[in-house]
């Protein structure tokens, strides 16, 4: 994307539409990836809650799996993960291996 | 002249009181202080009397008060605050952030010295503290000049080309608190010059959702910076034009800087704020004995003037700059500015410094004959002793 020049920027540096930062991708800031087991998952829904960003995709209330444009790789949702009988459903995992 | 005015005998803190109830500020957040205490007390009684329709939000530290008038303007209120000394120094991190959003807030600034040793009397170490906020700064002998510019102020502040806040100084107690007698305007009239406010993207308006205060990186801080600048270069032409509006209907002449007697003027005195009536007094005095002193009195300190105030002063044979501020290791704040004015003309006047009247320290008629007499000298032999020293300190 041309970056913007200093004629071409907004009054104030306001930002005039809403919930744009859908188009801003974050995902390659991420060193760590979360990977998804779906065997181990009972659907509690925890790592859609403790998610600090939008990156756990939930549909018809059910998680689906990881939006990683916006996912950063901070571990959380493995962290909070309870799994089932001791298996986690979610674990991190090194970029780029 | 459009209108009659009225001739009253008010202190500086009423005569900026009476232009802040004339403006009718949408909202006014203020955490009173010594000696722009004045301004909030008038204020608060005309909005506890339903002279105003201004929302006084009484807050627990200047921190706040910018923070909350940092608020109200982006909401898309007309917004205004008075503080001095300390109170402006507790505000500085926010001063940033009003003149980085572009928000056009007015600032009452009664100036008075910094703490320590603790003082309440006035000099400009506040004032001077600010200069690099990105805030407009307008400078006022008496409480004529402080009533005029605080009715300027908004015209400037929000002008389409400007859109920055501004701060409109006056010496602590010396005017805040002197009765002198003065002219206001009729009040239709005032409201007819400041004419309706319109925000710019207001956060308040609901249908259309915004985000201000988003993250920079170094990718694009340095463009919105430039923008910062940008809005900077306007505020000249602005000035000049509003000034020029207002002498029209008012009948009251303001430039960028005063020029006293400095046509053709060799020996040269720049001060700021009320010293400059003292100074006046002396020219005079002076040039009856055949001296060919002046004044240059600037107004507008930020921007400030260069090229204006180098053209002014390139004739001189000497100035001499008094700061009633100082920049400790450094040649006082006004100082700086004059030289970096008079830096192309360097075949111009010889310039030195006189540091006066720190935390109220008085300047009377005889300080500034010294300070004149030295000045000729100086003009006489192109040599400066000192460049920068004290004076009426006791040695």
């Amino acid at each position: 994307m041309k970056q913007k020049n200093w004629k071409e920027l907004p009054h104030a540096g306001t930002i005039l539409e809403a919930g744009n930062a859908d188009t801003y991708k974050t995902g390659s800031w991420r060193t760590f990836k979360p990977r998804w087991i779906e065997e181990n998952c009972i659907q509690c829904l925890f790592c859609w809650i403790y998610c600090p960003d939008t990156a756990v995709v939930v549909k018809d209330e059910k998680m689906t799996g990881f939006d990683y444009d916006h996912c950063k790789g901070c571990g959380v949702c493995a962290m909070e993960c309870p799994g089932k009988k001791g298996n986690k459903a979610i674990v991190m995992e090194e970029e780029g291996k | 002249m459009a209108v009659a005015t009225k001739i009253v005998a008010v202190d500086g803190n009423t005569a900026v009181a009476e232009a802040l109830r004339q403006l009718n500020p949408d909202v006014m957040p203020a955490y009173p202080i010594t000696p722009s205490t004045g301004i909030m007390q008038s204020f608060t009684s005309f909005v506890s009397n339903g002279k105003v329709d201004t929302e006084v939000i009484l807050v627990e530290s200047e921190h706040s008060a910018m923070s909350a008038a940092i608020g109200a303007s982006a909401a898309g209120g007309r917004v205004a605050t008075a503080t001095s000394s300390q109170g402006m120094a507790l505000m500085w991190e926010m001063l940033h952030i009003a003149s980085g959003y572009r928000l056009p807030i007015l600032m009452a600034l009664v100036n008075r010295a910094l703490s320590a040793p603790l003082n309440i009397h006035g000099d400009h170490s506040d004032g001077m503290g600010m200069r690099d906020c990105g805030w407009i700064q307008l400078f006022s002998e008496n409480a004529q000049e402080a009533y005029d510019n605080t009715i300027m102020a908004y015209r400037i502040a929000e002008h389409k080309d400007v859109r920055l806040p501004i701060a409109v100084n006056m010496d602590g107690f010396i005017i805040s608190h002197s009765i002198e007698s003065m002219q206001f305007i009729a009040d239709d009239d005032v409201k007819k010059f400041a004419g309706e406010y319109i925000a710019m993207d207001p956060l308040l308006d609901l249908d259309h959702p915004k985000s201000i205060g988003a993250l920079v990186l170094p990718d694009y801080y340095m463009e919105h910076k430039r923008v910062q600048h940008e809005a900077m270069l306007h505020v000249k032409k602005v000035v000049a034009d509003v000034s020029a509006e207002f002498a029209k209907l008012f009948g009251r002449k303001y430039e960028l800087f005063e020029s006293y007697r400095l046509d053709d003027a060799e020996v040269v005195i720049v001060a700021l704020n009320s010293a400059a009536g003292t100074i006046k007094d002396e020219v005079d005095r002076y040039r009856e004995k055949g001296v060919k002193a002046g004044l240059l009195k600037p107004r507008l300190f930020r921007p400030f003037p260069y090229e204006e105030v180098g053209a002014a002063l390139k004739n001189a044979k000497a100035v001499c700059v008094m700061d009633r501020a100082d920049s400790f290791g450094g040649f006082g704040p006004l100082h700086m500015e004059i030289a970096s004015a008079l830096y192309p003309h360097r075949q111009g006047p010889v310039l030195f410094n006189k540091i006066y009247g720190l935390g109220g320290r008085d300047l009377m008629p005889a300080d500034v004959d010294q300070v004149i007499d030295e000045t000729i000298e100086v003009a006489k032999t192109g040599k400066v002793k000192l460049a920068k020293e004290y004076i009426t300190v006791r040695n």
